[in-house]
């Protein structure tokens, strides 16, 4: 069964979408998300931009099919992730905040687990993990385990990880708030030119102005719970001028 | 060898010295049947090992040994793994297990002893009970404390069932698993005996009842030494087997 983009170009639909958490009618329910209307075009690359606990990683979640909205509808590529699950296998990639790699695997076996998920050959599993940790500048370092990594050299493995399955769809969640600002900078820009030359559908979450100005082709600011308060485009053609003034827009959203 | 190696040598064996020669020390004072010679013990061990009917009562009590151990792990795995997915089973079993807990191993020898006629089975069925809850709150905890975000992580690549089991779950638990049988190894080693003392017409317990009656504390204690050395070599396979599986683990230099 194959995923391709919507007919209608839309990877990602979220329509009318809601997600409340805790029993219904009782004290400690809170909304995460309240009715979120949201397209993501076919390669695109949207930074999802909002304060601490807005609804982010919920939203993502929804997306990835490991939640289910309360009510509204969530398409990625036309289908459910939630209910279609496994249709999903090898077509939707996650980058996560923490690197969570399996402690007990080598860098090169964390690498190759999507693969093995989809059933791929022992052989073409280890040639594939190899070239992404080759990409990523992990050569030498493929039978370490995790523990034997820098912060840096595990978040470098999950991202080989993500891209070894060829996902369409790329989620990445806060990928390098763990890191130092220097290499936190020199990932991104990797990171960044992987995405585009590997024509990824990418969805970045992220609470730092600084960084969705500098990665998305569109940035989505959230307000809580989880919202559309500010939507903008960004091209070759947004000059600096321009990035001054939609920085001010979305502090001023932010702080609102 | 090297002096690091003798050291840690004697300082493993130092401990058994020290208790061997003060008993030797009593030999010399006491008459045999309180304290007898350790070398009349040798003698006795060696006598057991190569008279094929007393080797066969030491192989009968490893048997039983074992099988109550399969048969409580696999039990306790199944249990674990529905109380885990669901909690009305859990709050269904949990106060069960531990009403069990709570009853002393004699008393399920006396239960076994009235309900069941085949000695086999109903040595079996009180290594089960009496090992169960501890193997089933066991590998639930294991289960309890995977991390959730490794979890996820895997879920995010849609893995089968089964390879959910293979690369998340089993290695996360193993090490629990392993830490199990080393606690639950003792305490069956204790309850067989016990069991095969009163309910038996075969084994080290019987063997041991035998010795008692003679007044014999050299047979007594040579049977004794043979599930001390039984229990010994598996926990130095289990050990084996942690150094092995585990060899990904980080060790501080500084101790706790």
């Amino acid at each position: 069964m194959t995923v391709a983009a919507g007919s209608d170009g839309v990877a990602i639909h979220l329509g009318g979408v809601s997600k409340l958490f805790g029993g219904a009618g009782s004290a400690e329910q809170f909304r995460a998300v309240d009715n979120l209307d949201l397209d993501v075009r076919s390669g695109e690359m949207v930074a999802l931009l909002g304060k601490t606990g807005c609804g982010k990683s919920t939203i993502f979640n929804m997306v990835a099919g490991l939640l289910a909205p309360t009510t509204g509808t969530v398409r990625v590529s036309g289908r459910d992730p939630f209910t279609d699950f496994d249709a999903f296998r090898g077509k939707i990639a996650i980058v996560f905040q923490n690197d969570r790699l399996l402690p007990w695997r080598s860098a090169i076996a964390n690498v190759e687990l999507g693969l093995e998920m989809l059933g791929v050959a022992a052989e073409e599993r280890r040639v594939t993990a190899q070239h992404w940790l080759t990409k990523l500048g992990l050569d030498g370092h493929e039978h370490d385990y995790p523990h034997a990594l820098s912060g840096g050299m595990r978040q470098r493995v999950s991202i080989a990880r993500a891209f070894a399955t060829n996902a369409a769809i790329l989620l990445c969640d806060e990928p390098f708030s763990a890191l130092d600002e220097m290499t936190a900078n020199r990932l991104r820009a990797e990171f960044l030119k992987l995405v585009k030359e590997n024509g990824k559908t990418a969805v970045f979450i992220t609470h730092s102005i600084n960084e969705a100005l500098q990665i998305g082709d569109r940035i989505v600011v959230l307000k809580r719970p989880a919202k559309i308060a500010y939507d903008v485009n960004l091209d070759a053609s947004t000059t600096l001028e321009n990035k001054d003034a939609i920085r001010k827009r979305i502090e001023d959203v932010l702080s609102a | 060898m090297p002096a690091t190696a003798m050291k840690k040598l004697w300082s493993l064996v130092m401990p058994f010295v020290a208790v061997g020669l003060l008993w030797q020390l009593a030999a010399q004072f006491f008459p045999p049947y309180l304290f007898p010679s350790l070398i009349d013990v040798f003698w006795r061990c060696g006598e057991i090992l190569v008279t094929g009917s007393m080797l066969s009562d030491v192989m009968s009590t490893v048997f039983r040994i074992l099988a109550g151990l399969i048969g409580a792990f696999l039990v306790g795995t199944a249990l674990a793994l529905l109380m885990a997915r669901s909690q009305a089973v859990d709050r269904f079993l949990s106060p069960i297990l531990s009403l069990f807990q709570g009853i002393p191993a004699l008393s399920w020898v006396v239960f076994a002893i009235i309900w069941f006629h085949g000695i086999e089975f109903r040595i079996f069925f009180i290594m089960v009970v009496t090992t169960l809850p501890a193997f089933t709150f066991q590998v639930l905890g294991a289960l309890r404390a995977m991390s959730k975000d490794l979890v996820e992580m895997v879920l995010s690549f849609r893995p089968t069932r089964m390879k959910l089991f293979r690369v998340m779950i089993l290695p996360a638990v193993l090490p629990d698993i392993l830490t199990a049988w080393k606690v639950n190894l003792g305490n069956a080693s204790r309850v067989v005996v016990v069991a095969e003392l009163v309910g038996a017409t075969g084994g080290i317990g019987y063997q041991l009842l035998q010795q008692q009656q003679m007044f014999d504390m050299a047979g007594a204690l040579a049977w004794t030494l043979q599930i001390v050395l039984f229990v010994l070599v598996m926990q130095a396979v289990l050990t084996l087997m942690e150094t092995s599986l585990f060899r990904y683990r980080a060790l501080s230099e500084r101790t706790l």
